[in-house]
């Protein structure tokens, strides 16, 4: 790293801490501090532990391991301080000087598992789904049970784009304007292919021109987990990939709100990768609802919504809360007439990623995400909208509930469906799509 | 109430010097009884930067004291272990300072024996990334940064350990001359009044800058000239290494990164007053500003607390400097025999110095008083080590952390800056037996309140627990509290904008407004009669 603004070293992640009052407002937000002994609260491993922690030196710390790294505290601090950031980068520290527990090496390489486990996808589902064998994971690698571990589609995203594109070919664009890039995350790739299908087809229908370059996992598992070698590894390939793209000027839009606060925020802030390319494609990165929003406000998004007419609750995930942006997919819902899109009041699901997977923590991860389900229930929902994967997984373990992603309500509205799929909200209602993407 | 009793050599001053000397003095032989008029570092050596100097700094116009500190400071490091953090010292030549001085130094280092490396502005640079890139010339040093109060301690306990002893908050009121022969004192205990007689074959004069009070009690004079020093502590470390300026000593050209803070300094005024502890603005922004030239941005970064201490200087009249003042005034030490300059017996007066030499000081201030007494033994005080902690105590970074993270210090946090914990509050407090505690003291011995938030949280935490433990009546503990805050915000006060300021408005608010302690320390008055 290079500082050339004599600024630049206070403002890095560390140095925050120089702004904690000690008001405790990060602490009595936290999730997590409530439910355990065993984490005194991100104010005490945060910006206090990190005037303790000599750089070079072995790490001596130990409870961060109990952060589930939701990063609420950062949102709240009205200081400025990184609380979220220096504690993963304390994690890191951790990771470096205990090594990394191959349980913790298995979930953070979800890319891997994603693609070794598609040409087997009926297996590996039988195996995940498999009670008697999750246990045994459980007592072996320490992964909990009740971890709900997504199914894989048997295809990959890409695959099915790829034979799309060349069964369809799309007419190049007259201007960089009207192309976008769409960045998909694991998730989406392996095993919710339906997503991507739907969010293509809607930025097809805004009438972009979508280019899928090649990308691999952003890096949050990895990072979360404190293995920053590989997380900076996946970094530098998205950051290679999607720079030229950035520099155009062509947005890059995902549709995992995590994915895309790890591209936007968590490569400079907790990685530290500070150069100009990954200043450039952070600049050029948005969620996908809130590019939605964006178009909008610039008159851009069509109107022609259909009416959907439900009543539904929606969750904000806390890494989407991270952008710092407001609630773009409910300022989207609201313009399909009908749709009552209501935020659930509660802060985290509880999964933060991997977190909730983990068999020591898992009964924290239920404990901090029982508000969700508890007005999910009150409210007799049985379907819950929410911008990121896990926390859609995790909801539907609490609740029962099943959860989409908000574009799937957005192609529900402009009429679109993509091989047949129906988002779970409206399957039960007779079809009455008139319109299919042209070539489709 | 007056009480009498005897002691061989009684020590004046619990600083370095004084301590050092009590530990000598017992290893010779000769019981000693140290009495200090406040707690143990609590004067020059409690209000210093924290350096333990290579000597490099003195390498070029105090070449006799470059020498002594590089020897004490192997001394040191070897004795005293525990009190030291070996981070190394830089010298650091920006294109600002004089382009002939890095050759003047290295000449004096070589005469000093003051091992020096040369570097590349680069290989400083990842050393310490936080260094200007303006750099011309960059060399190491063996710099380290020590902590006083440990060393202190260490040599107090010791001193303890050989059948000597130490009052705190004991005051010399007279020195009792017999004649020609100082044979003793008048002490008075300066929290309950209570007096005691000592009498003593030799009184060592070590009380730093009221070294010339102490002497005048005896009607003697020795002109101490008093230099006062004003220092910052950073909330972090901004260098994990000590910086120095390559340049004639200045204002503002050291940064020391100390325990949790990086402690910059620091300035040289004048000052007619042995406690004249004052801090004018211009001392911090020429600290921050200096500062800001070797690690850019630093000024804009949180300043947690401002100190200043004096330095005692003495020039013997032999050296016909009369005039010097400040950083002219050699930091020699001279040890005064008031036998042969004055014809007393039983008064030693040493002064001047660095802490760094603090041993030496006391060896040969030891050495005059043994010669009085007729004690042949010799000084081993540099051979064998302290008792004392051999790992890292609280002080040292990480260390702290990783206790409270590995369970070895159970209770709640009380001090949550510097991870201190309710058992370690309550070990410290029993540790003073029937003798009355301070907050203030328990600060020293735990740095308690000494974080950010200088006692925001923590105060009114410890203060319920010292009531607890000791007994207290609800007006002593708001009495205690209100004093230890009163002392917190001194610190604070040249150092109000950003940081500090939202920090102490915060704090205020606490004690103010929610704790209401300005209405709770007023005496509760007697209603008027009425007529």
């Amino acid at each position: 790293m290079t500082h050339h603004n004599p600024l630049h070293l206070i403002e890095e992640t560390p140095f925050t801490a120089d702004h904690c009052l000690k008001c405790n407002i990060c602490t009595s937000a936290c999730p997590v501090a409530p439910l355990t002994p065993l984490f005194p609260g991100p104010k005490t491993v945060g910006p206090q532990a990190q005037r303790l922690r000599e750089p070079g030196e072995p790490s001596p710390d130990h409870s961060i391991d109990y952060c589930s790294g939701c990063g609420i505290c950062t949102l709240v601090c009205p200081h400025g301080v990184k609380v979220m950031e220096i504690n993963t980068q304390a994690k890191a520290r951790m990771t470096e000087t205990h090594g990394m527990s191959p349980r913790n090496w298995f979930l953070s390489r979800n890319e891997l598992w994603g693609r070794l486990g598609t040409p087997f996808a009926p297996l590996a589902n039988f195996a995940v789904r498999n009670r008697l064998l999750r246990l045994i994971v459980e007592k072996v690698f320490k992964v909990s049970a009740r971890g709900p571990l997504p199914g894989w589609a048997g295809y990959t995203f890409r695959g099915w784009w790829k034979k799309q594109a060349k069964r369809f070919p799309r007419p190049e664009p007259e201007s960089d304007a009207n192309r976008v890039v769409y960045f998909h995350g694991c998730s989406t790739n392996t095993y919710e292919p339906h997503i991507g299908k739907l969010a293509v087809a809607v930025l097809e229908h805004i009438g972009l021109h979508v280019e899928i370059p090649p990308q691999t996992c952003c890096g949050l598992p990895a990072q979360s987990n404190g293995d920053f070698k590989a997380a900076r590894r996946y970094a530098r390939t998205n950051i290679d990939s999607l720079v030229e793209y950035a520099r155009r000027g062509i947005p890059i839009v995902g549709t995992s709100a995590s994915c895309m606060t790890a591209i936007k925020g968590d490569y400079q802030h907790v990685l530290g990768l500070e150069d100009e390319d990954a200043r450039l494609v952070a600049e050029n990165t948005y969620d996908f609802m809130e590019f939605l929003d964006k178009l909008h406000r610039e008159g851009r998004l069509p109107a022609d919504f259909q009416p959907i007419e439900r009543e539904l609750p929606y969750h904000a995930p806390c890494q989407l809360k991270a952008h710092g942006m407001g609630r773009p997919a409910l300022d989207v819902l609201d313009l399909i007439p009908g749709l009552h899109a209501w935020e659930i009041d509660a802060d985290c699901c509880g999964i933060a990623g991997t977190y909730g997977y983990k068999a020591e923590k898992r009964d924290i991860a239920e404990a901090v995400g029982w508000p969700i389900a508890q007005q999910v229930y009150d409210a007799g929902a049985d379907t819950v909208i929410c911008d990121t994967e896990t926390c859609r997984w995790q909801i539907t373990s609490l609740t029962g509930a099943k959860t989409i992603h908000p574009v799937e309500l957005v192609a529900q509205a402009y009429g679109l469906s993509v091989d047949g799929y129906r988002p779970p909200v409206v399957a039960a209602a007779p079809p009455k799509d008139k319109e299919t993407v042209p070539g489709w | 109430m007056n009480t009498s009793h005897s002691v061989d050599v009684l020590v004046v001053g619990g600083g370095a010097t004084g301590a050092a000397a009590a530990y000598d003095l017992a290893r010779r032989g000769m019981r000693p009884l140290l009495v200090e008029q406040l707690d143990l570092s609590t004067g020059t050596s409690g209000r210093y930067h924290g350096l333990l100097h290579s000597g490099g700094r003195y390498a070029v116009r105090d070449l006799e004291t470059a020498a002594e500190c590089i020897v004490e400071n192997q001394v040191l490091r070897r004795i005293a272990p525990f009190a030291i953090e070996d981070t190394g010292g830089l010298f650091i030549a920006t294109p600002d300072d004089p382009a002939d001085f890095p050759e003047r130094w290295l000449a004096g280092c070589r005469t000093a024996g003051i091992p020096t490396e040369s570097i590349t502005a680069a290989q400083a640079r990842t050393q310490e990334p936080a260094l200007t890139p303006r750099i011309t010339a960059a060399y190491r040093v063996p710099d380290g940064s020590c902590d006083s109060f440990d060393l202190i301690h260490a040599f107090v306990e010791a001193t303890r350990a050989l059948g000597g002893d130490a009052l705190i908050y004991h005051r010399v009121r007279d020195l009792i001359r017999e004649g020609d022969a100082v044979v003793g004192a008048h002490l008075e205990d300066t929290r309950t009044g209570e007096r005691r007689t000592v009498s003593a074959a030799c009184v060592l004069n070590a009380a730093g800058p009221w070294a010339g009070v102490v002497a005048g009690l005896a009607g003697l004079d020795v002109g101490i000239k008093f230099d006062r020093g004003a220092m910052i502590a950073m909330n972090t470390r901004w260098v994990n290494t000590i910086v120095n300026r390559l340049r004639p000593a200045d204002d503002g050209d050291i940064l020391v990164p100390v325990g949790t803070v990086c402690v910059l300094g620091t300035t040289s005024v004048h000052t007619d007053h042995p406690d004249d502890y004052r801090i004018e603005a211009w001392e911090v922004s020429k600290i921050l500003s200096e500062a800001d030239v070797v690690v850019p941005g630093i000024r804009h970064g949180r300043a947690l607390r401002a100190w200043a201490g004096v330095r005692p200087l003495y020039e013997p009249p032999e050296a016909g400097h009369d005039d010097a003042e400040g950083r002219e005034v050699k930091r020699t030490f001279s040890v005064i025999d008031h036998a042969q300059r004055d014809g007393v017996r039983g008064l030693v007066t040493v002064v001047g110095g660095k802490l760094t030499t603090c041993r030496l000081m006391a060896e040969q201030a030891v050495d005059v008083v043994a010669a009085q007494l007729g004690n042949e033994a010799r000084c081993t005080t540099a051979g064998d080590p302290l008792p004392g902690p051999h790992a890292p105590r609280y002080h040292q970074l990480g260390g702290r952390l990783h206790k409270l993270e590995h369970g070895e210090l159970p209770g709640e946090l009380i001090c949550e800056c510097e991870m201190v914990t309710r058992a370690q509050l309550e070990a410290a407090i029993d540790a003073y037996g029937d003798q009355p505690v301070a907050l203030d003291d328990l600060r020293r011995d735990l740095r308690l309140g000494m974080g950010p938030c200088q006692a925001g949280f923590c105060s009114y935490r410890a203060a319920g627990i010292l009531q607890q433990k000791k007994g207290h009546t609800g007006p002593d503990t708001v009495e205690a509290f209100g004093a230890f805050v009163d002392e917190r915000f001194r610190g604070v006060r040249p150092l109000l904008w950003g940081h500090q300021l939202r920090q102490m408005y915060l704090d205020e608010l606490i004690y103010r407004r929610t704790l209401g302690l300005d209405q709770l320390a007023e005496q509760p008055t007697e209603e008027p009669a009425h007529a």
